[in-house]
């Protein structure tokens, strides 16, 4: 029998099967996905917030813990557990070396990511490479990794794990159960927003009698499913986070449905004004920086009719933002574009027109809460308000994408699973399934990864602890593993 | 480097003088993908006016298109030059598609960290894309303009037959005069090919592949894409961009993965042997060059004809040369087996093998003969020596040896670009 079973094959599945190991554990992996889709959401992800006190290598300035902290408070609105984020905020200052031991590669952001210059660290080549990284040093230190070997089922006897049963379905169709045995587990099997039914089902109708979720598209991987989170909670496993919400922001409406990624983002919403089907304005598009805006944009196209809306800018904007991946849709004049768009015309150039008359033009600064606003413009334009008068008008169309969801299994700082208040001795639960104990709502770059890394790590070193046998020595590891990740 | 600083001058008076590599309006960048919604593509565009750049063909829209979902993304900026150079850019034309596809090492590290590499949809593979243009690149530019075709016919079994039919041709030469299989002449090569004749048979071949690729390089650089609206870059900058990108060519800065663990060959794990195997190759062509030339100049300006002793100048260079380009190509060789599909463009691996194995061939024919040239074999080995190189030197302008030339030219492009200031603001608040 194995000592540690990890359930995923994420950011903290791969933290957490590596310290398991690093502990004198025999380690086994199931990632759900082919190895051409391993990672889950981490394959999209970009840098990992740290804190730091002093400048150090990538990093610029500090980012003491108490300021990142209230930036959490602030996104989450109070939705977090403090001795748990606490704890993630001061393992994000000291888990680089170890990353870097692992073959992860930091580098300064350049161009487009500068604001977060001072608070995160950019993986050079992105999630993939870290998890590739990660991957490589899993399986030269000897840990067994299944691909294509999705989980539905986990026996338990009370709360202790048992052992985990995969379905894997061949080629031809036919399924294979098999049965993975191990003394702990982790589970890091990620959110369910990648299961369209389960997300309808949260999202529900709204007034119009729409399933908004029919026009939502998901950013990251295709196998978040929520099986694994299903199972748990079935099983009377506590809960964390609200099971009907989940991170969503605006991105290019023509993205694919699964793993759009980064790239499908819409970064000129601030440049213009942004209108639904009805060619209406419905929010204001200058109320603060687009990276603390892009996410409730999300929220606010998801309640538009028809869950669309559309960035209209003119030739002044170009080359401001970061280059779409799709291109724009662009005409000479007002109700051209209209056309094109298949909005109302007559609306269409009336809304613009009254957002043109509305403006006060001060000193235009893109990089500052600038004075060009709006004046007896309902909703307003606070900032960054110009005509759009310069042809060739553009339009980009915005859909909701949605990143994560919020609905996980409650925890603690050994990052154990719990029933009914029970800790259970040997399961244990890490990344996007345990996020929303730190992370109630509401997102902030970098942060995902700081919670993934951190109780990742946290869990493979109680999971090697609880494995490796009770007495005081594997205690001693488990402490000694668990302080290595607090110190 | 006298040549590239000429190149330097004449970019910036065309630059002045705007010809007709301005940027073009529109980019076909649209990724494939499954309409799920419904919504459909307007096909527009914010070009800023196109005047007359040459359309795309399918392997620059290729190039366009990938890059256009790169500039989107821009996980992959640290590894190299070319990703910086894209994000000076809003749309990928065929200038910059030939610029930039130049400006790729191939390394592959972007291939492997890309979250849109196949089996996504949008199926990015820079490193193929970028090959497939290299290849255009090099068949467009050729000199004689007919002989761009030999590209893509130049593969390992026309290499190796050339290098055969000359040394066959040698070594009936020397038959038909009776001399053969000789008694040891003590290494006298010029007792079976007349010094003038060595000199003038390789002098011209040599002089022919030189020209070619100078014109080659000429008319490359004359299509890079040139920003009117740019200042001019003045003397001092010019000489700091030409001594950064022959110290980005010469060290092979941009095979070491921007973290300095190197490149890929198979999978994603980095290695530094494609980079080390190159240096061997490189510096071991220069070495035994160097020989031909020290000899050359003993030759002429000391009066001293060849054979040299084992301990001279010439034979050292050339031994420890020969040896270089034994190791180093034989590497690339084996790595070149190895490479991942998605790297590069497999079409052009009998190229890329094709001269690797005259490189190989030119050192182990070499060595052999310094080994066996007091015996009687000498006038076959130095047959067979003489027609392989002869091979190598005739398909350079024509064969993978071109990728260094416009592969410099490219980094001296990006090393004057990079001291320019952007045109554009993208908001980095």
């Amino acid at each position: 029998m194995v000592d540690v079973l990890v359930i995923g094959g994420g950011n903290a599945a791969l933290c957490a099967a590596l310290m398991a190991r690093e502990a004198g554990a025999s380690v086994t992996m199931l990632e759900a996905a082919p190895r051409a889709w391993r990672g889950g959401n981490s394959q999209h992800v970009r840098n990992l917030r740290c804190m730091h006190d002093a400048p150090q290598d990538v990093l610029v300035e500090a980012y003491p813990e108490e300021e990142y902290w209230q930036d959490l408070l602030k996104v989450t609105g109070g939705l977090t557990d403090e001795r748990l984020a606490r704890l993630v905020i001061r393992a994000s200052s000291t888990c680089r070396d170890w990353m870097r031991s692992h073959g992860v590669h930091f580098q300064p952001p350049l161009s487009g990511a500068l604001h977060v210059a001072r608070t995160n660290a950019f993986f050079m080549g992105g999630g993939k490479a870290l998890v590739n990284a990660y991957y490589r040093s899993a399986e030269r230190l000897g840990v067994q990794v299944h691909y294509d070997a999705p989980v539905d089922a986990i026996e338990l006897d009370g709360g202790r794990f048992v052992a985990a049963r995969v379905a894997r379905t061949d080629a031809d169709g036919t399924v294979r159960h098999e049965r993975f045995e191990a003394r702990s587990c982790v589970l890091a099997a990620g959110g369910f927003e990648s299961n369209i039914p389960w997300m309808r089902e949260a999202w529900g109708r709204n007034a119009d009698g729409e399933w908004p979720v029919d026009n939502f598209l998901i950013r990251g991987t295709r196998y978040n499913m929520g099986t694994v989170l299903k199972f748990m909670l079935d099983a009377g496993a506590d809960s964390i986070g609200d099971p009907t919400q989940a991170h969503c922001v605006a991105i290019d409406a023509r993205a694919p449905l699964y793993d759009g990624g980064i790239c499908t983002r819409i970064d000129c919403v601030s440049l213009g004004v942004v209108v639904n089907r009805n060619a209406e304005r419905f929010y204001d598009e200058g109320e603060d920086f687009w990276p603390k805006r892009y996410a409730i944009w999300g929220r606010l196209v998801a309640l538009q009719p028809g869950q669309i809306g559309y960035s209209i800018i003119d030739a002044k904007a170009v080359g401001r933002f970061m280059p779409p991946v799709f291109p724009g849709t662009t005409a000479g004049t007002l109700p051209e574009l209209a056309r094109k768009l298949g909005l109302d015309e007559a609306v269409f150039v009336r809304t613009v027109e009254r957002f043109n008359a509305a403006c006060r033009v001060g000193t235009f600064d893109h990089t500052a809460l600038d004075d060009c606003r709006t004046e007896g413009l309902t909703p307003p334009k606070t900032h960054w308000a110009r005509p759009i008068d310069v042809p060739p008008f553009t339009a980009y169309p915005v859909r909701p994408g949605v990143t994560f969801t919020y609905l996980g299994l409650k925890t603690d700082e050994r990052a154990s699973v719990f029933f009914g208040g029970q800790c259970s001795p040997n399961l244990f639960v890490a990344g996007e399934m345990m996020a929303g104990n730190v992370l109630g709502k509401g997102y902030t770059a970098g942060v995902g990864m700081s919670i993934g890394t951190a109780f990742g790590r946290i869990a493979g070193t109680q999971a090697a602890g609880v494995a490796l046998g009770a007495g005081a020595s594997a205690f001693e590891t488990s402490m000694k593993g668990a302080h290595d990740v607090l110190a | 480097m006298s040549s590239l600083d000429a190149l330097t001058r004449e970019a910036a008076a065309l630059a002045a003088g705007a010809s007709g590599t301005s940027r073009s309006s529109g980019t076909p960048g649209r990724p494939a993908h499954d309409g799920h919604d419904g919504h459909d593509d307007h096909g527009g565009h914010h070009g800023r006016g196109g005047r007359g750049a040459a359309p795309h063909d399918a392997d620059t829209a290729e190039v366009a298109r990938v890059l256009q979902i790169c500039n989107a993304c821009r996980y992959c900026e640290g590894f190299c030059a070319v990703f910086p150079a894209m994000t000076r850019r809003l749309e990928f034309d065929r200038a910059d598609a030939h610029y930039l596809a130049n400006l790729c090492h191939n390394c592959g590290a972007c291939l492997h960290a890309c979250q849109y590499a196949p089996p996504h949809e949008f199926a990015v593979s820079v490193p193929q894309a970028m090959a497939r243009v290299r290849g255009r690149t090099y068949a467009d530019h050729a000199w004689p303009s007919a002989f761009g075709g030999l590209y893509r016919r130049n593969g390992l079994t026309v290499a190796l037959a050339l290098a055969a039919g000359l040394a066959l041709f040698l070594i009936l030469a020397v038959a038909s005069t009776g001399s053969l299989w000789h008694a040891p002449m003590a290494g006298n090569f010029y007792a079976v090919f007349p010094h003038d004749t060595l000199v003038a048979l390789f002098g011209s071949v040599f002089g022919f592949a030189a020209l070619a690729l100078s014109i080659g390089l000429a008319r490359f650089w004359r299509g890079m894409p040139n920003d009117p609206d740019l200042p001019e870059t003045d003397a001092g900058t010019q000489r700091e961009a030409i001594l950064e990108a022959t110290s980005s060519a010469l060290r092979l800065k941009y095979l070491d993965g921007g973290h300095g663990d190197g490149c890929n060959d198979a999978d994603d794990a980095f290695s530094p042997w494609r980079r080390r195997f190159h240096h061997l190759t490189f510096y071991g062509f220069g070495l035994c060059f160097a020989a031909t030339s020290v000899a050359t100049l003993y030759h002429y300006a000391l009066g001293l004809p060849a054979p040299y002793p084992v301990t001279s100048l010439p034979v050292l260079l050339g031994t420890v040369g020969g040896i270089g380009l034994l190791i180093g190509p034989a590497g690339l060789l084996w790595l070149n087996l190895r490479r991942h599909p998605l790297q590069g463009d497999p079409a052009q691996r009998p190229m890329d093998r094709g001269f690797i194995a005259l490189l190989l061939l030119t050192s182990a024919t070499g060595l052999a003969l310094l080994a066996w040239r007091d015996t009687s074999a000498m006038a076959l080995l130095l047959a067979v020596h003489l027609g392989v190189v002869m091979a190598l030197f005739a398909t350079l302008p024509y064969g993978k040896f071109a990728h260094g030339v416009y592969r410099c030219a490219a980094l001296l492009k990006f090393a004057i670009e990079k001291r320019q200031p952007s045109r554009l603001q993208l908001g980095s608040d």
